[in-house]
């Protein structure tokens, strides 16, 4: 198996061309919001202008994003998600990639800024503190349920990873301290988070997110299963990564159980909802760099 | 009682225990767990024995049989079966009865829509409703209430509710087949030096876990030879020097059948690709080396012969092993060695190997004297040396420098204890056979539950009504669940039966 270094030398180049456009996004999203939020008619008539332009950005960043993955891919020869680099990267683009098609709805429209700043974070970590050069296949994960089982559980990621930004927005709207304190920023914050469409409509939008990543989940989780018994000898272990996401399931299953029980809707739901994002977020770093386990593919030392 | 079941079976009750289910699943990632991790457990009995005891007295190391843990999940499943049989029965009735009656004041629905009927179509608008939301699987029935308004109730989504029974009665059977099928299933492990042949009973295995139903009999005979062990690791991109690309042992398996011939077969078994026997599967789970050492006393007696198993320590397969020699003809010794497959020497002196491949080897070695402890009949590790009240003769601060020996070496061991022999180079690999009879059952109650959880969170649940009241048109419907397209289902239907275009929706906010 040949492995083409200069290839993904490319690939990395394409990362850092995507990094600036996401950059560039981003600015250009804030600058639509602080529009928006402005109390000058004509300020917010020129806003849908600078969204076009974000937009426009965002699609030349995502176009960029997806060659980088893609080549990382071919010089690699196989999927490019086998250590944490490649799944930060791939994973980063499908978030990207769904909301994009998800911008018809307005209010997905209006987290554009968190989508971007995430998705630079995302690659900013992984190109400074997760990097690694290409490499080939371990025995362990030589199989076609790493194709299924990693790319399932990065969608499933994709689809919390916009219903969390929708709950943070949910959360801000509704909290009571920020509706008292004073000062031209909160003020300013305020008035984006006016932005939104209705608690009910917010709400709603985010638990439709919810279900599709719970439903990816649940069958992540059967892939794992069904792996771990041909690679492992076992189909469940308790192995750290087993646990955690036995943990996140288990906490978004109690989110849907919220979502029907009476004066658990709303806030506690959100809460719910933030608490499984901040446990994918655990186990995808945390548990990945830190906990002893079998899932030790991050290829860092 | 009664008042304890309902707070039971409530829905605020199932939603608390799964999130304490949630919270006590993670000490089990962040202590080890004798399941997962024995040997962590052992070392941080070692390292911290005052914590590991206060620890252990709350079963922190063995979390998913503890007993806290077990009644969290004894107690969301009880809640889970008080919650599921009554909804079954309401379901069964629901299933079996007509649509409701038409709400009197429709325009008080969640989403209502109403329209001025051409003349020609008040005649037959209900019958054309009627048609229309059959075609669009709806359960339908004619109405007439008491102030003589016609009216068609209808309502679709009955999967919604069938699927979330099937999910939660799905994750009982899930329940009990891991359950069961862990009391009858049995894993045992066994390091097998390339040659050597390993046969199936319990006197065959390094280390055997059984189930609680496990029998002795539940082992299928075969036996199975390591034939080869091949490696490969990447000598060919830069990037990459030295990461495996292939483990591959090369077995050949005897199974005796009923008419008393054996079946013989050579097959290869990889770490995805398990070798399938009658009543188990036989996986590679490790790999390392095993030099062929020959200890002879001063006598010139073999005192010790064979393969040795040498655990890797790191990637490029720096090898541990212990030899212990009770029986020579001098005093007891035993050595702790290292193996280097391909010797270099880091600017401290120490070595170091740097490939995987045995492509210069060397062999190192201390030795010392002392009591092996052997004849306590207490079981010993044969990984380890306990090093404590015996005497170093070679390596480190003994004086005498460590040994060191390349394939096909003869040298003398210190203190007249005789000479040893370095005689070449085995690999060994770890095999693992496993039988679990509840897999199978698992995987079919996973993929129900998770067919029922899927019907349940996107099959749209709703009621729809369709009344004619004078020329006004009037078309309502009611969501049971998230349900998004409510709105757009009403004015659809209204614009089927008036003729009319849809209102835009494009706009969808």
């Amino acid at each position: 198996m040949i492995l083409n270094e200069q290839l993904s030398q490319v690939s990395l180049l394409f990362v850092y061309g995507a990094m600036a456009f996401y950059t560039f996004a981003f600015l250009a999203f804030v600058a639509q919001l602080s529009r928006l939020a402005s109390t000058k008619q004509e300020s917010r008539s020129a806003a849908s202008g600078v969204e076009k332009l974000g937009i426009g950005l965002l699609i030349i960043a995502a176009l960029g994003h997806g060659a980088a993955v893609l080549l990382r891919g071919i010089s690699a020869n196989r999927v490019p998600w086998a250590n944490m680099y490649e799944f930060a990267l791939t994973g980063s683009f499908i978030v990207i990639a769904i909301f994009l098609f998800a911008l018809r709805l307005r209010e997905v429209r209006l987290v554009a800024t968190f989508i971007a700043g995430f998705t630079l974070l995302v690659l900013g970590l992984a190109t400074s503190v997760w990097y690694v050069q290409v490499k080939t296949l371990p025995p362990a994960l030589q199989s076609y349920w790493l194709v299924i089982h990693v790319l399932v559980a990065v969608l499933a990621t994709a689809f919390f990873t916009i219903a969390a930004a929708l709950a943070v927005v949910y959360l801000l709207r509704n909290a009571g301290w920020l509706g008292k304190v004073k000062g031209a920023l909160f003020g300013f914050v305020r008035r984006v988070l006016d932005l939104f469409p209705s608690n009910d409509k917010l709400e709603k939008s985010a638990y439709r997110f919810n279900i599709i990543g719970f439903i990816l989940w649940s069958f992540t989780l059967i892939a794992g299963a069904i792996w771990a018994e041909r690679a492992w000898h076992r189909y469940w272990g308790w192995d750290t990564k087993e646990v955690w996401t036995f943990i996140i399931w288990t906490i978004y299953a109690g989110y849907l159980h919220a979502n029907a029980t009476r004066g658990w809707t709303g806030k506690r739901s959100a809460w719910l909802a933030l608490v499984g994002f901040a446990a994918i977020i655990f186990n995808f770093t945390i548990v990945n760099l830190f906990f002893k386990g079998l899932h030790v593919y991050s290829g860092l030392k | 009682m009664r008042w304890t079941w309902r707070q039971l079976t409530s829905m605020r009750t199932a939603l608390i225990l799964l999130l304490l289910l949630a919270a006590a699943a993670v000490p089990g990632s962040v202590y080890p767990q004798r399941s997962a991790d024995p040997n962590g457990v052992a070392k941080f009995f070692d390292d911290a024995p005052e914590l590991a005891k206060a620890l252990d007295a709350i079963q922190l190391f063995d979390v998913y049989t503890s007993v806290w843990f077990s009644a969290i999940y004894i107690l969301l499943f009880v809640s889970l079966i008080g919650c599921v049989i009554p909804r079954t029965g309401v379901h069964y009735r629901h299933l079996r009865e007509e649509p409701v009656e038409t709400p009197s004041n429709l325009g008080r629905m969640p989403a209502f829509t109403s329209a001025k009927l051409a003349k020609t179509k008040q005649q037959d608008a209900l019958l054309a409703a009627a048609e229309l939301l059959r075609k669009q699987r709806y359960r339908v029935a004619a109405r007439t209430d008491a102030t003589g308004r016609r009216s068609v109730s209808a309502e679709r989504g009955y999967l919604r509710e069938t699927g979330n029974l099937v999910f939660h009665v799905a994750l009982i059977g899930v329940l009990f087949a891991v359950g069961l099928g862990g009391g009858y299933s049995y894993s045992g492990q066994r390091v097998v030096v390339e040659g050597e042949t390993f046969v199936n009973n319990l006197a065959g295995y390094d280390s055997f876990s059984p189930g609680a139903f496990f029998k002795p009999e539940m082992l299928t005979p075969f036996s199975m030879t390591l034939d080869r062990f091949e490696v490969q690791f990447d000598l060919q991109n830069q990037t990459n020097i030295g990461t495996p690309l292939d483990f591959k042992a090369t077995v050949t398996s005897r199974v005796p059948a009923s008419d008393g011939t054996v079946a013989e077969a050579t097959s290869t078994i990889r770490v995805n690709e398990p070798l399938e026997l009658p009543g188990s599967k036989v996986y590679l789970t490790g790999n390392g080396y095993a030099p062929v050492i020959t200890i002879r006393d001063k006598n010139g007696d073999v005192a010790f012969s064979g393969p040795t198993e040498f655990l890797p320590q790191d990637k490029n397969y720096t090898s541990l092993g212990v030899i212990k020699v009770p029986d020579g003809a001098g005093p007891q010794f035993g050595i702790l060695s290292f193996f280097y497959p391909t010797q270099d020497e880091l600017t401290t002196g120490a070595r170091t190997s740097i490939y995987p491949d045995p492509l210069d080897p060397l062999l190192t070695m201390n030795v010392y004297i002392g009591d092996l402890g052997l004849d306590s009949g207490a079981p010993k590790n044969v990984f380890e040396l306990d090093v404590k009240g015996m005497t170093q003769v070679a390596g480190g601060k003994s004086g005498v420098k460590g040994l060191e020996l390349v394939p096909g070496q003869t040298i003398d061991l210190p203190k007249n204890l005789g000479t040893v022999t370095f005689e070449g180079v085995k690999r060994f690999a770890s095999l693992d056979v496993s039988y679990n009879p509840g897999g199978v059952w698992v995987l079919l109650f996973s993929l129900l539950a998770l067919a029922g959880v899927t019907l349940s969170l996107l099959v749209p649940r709703r009621r729809v009504w369709v009344a004619v009241d004078g020329d006004q048109l009037q078309v309502a419907a009611l969501a049971r669940g998230d349900d998004p397209s409510l709105e757009a289902v009403v004015e659809d239907i209204k614009a089927e039966l008036t003729g009319a275009e849809p209102k835009d929706q494009a706009e969808s906010r």
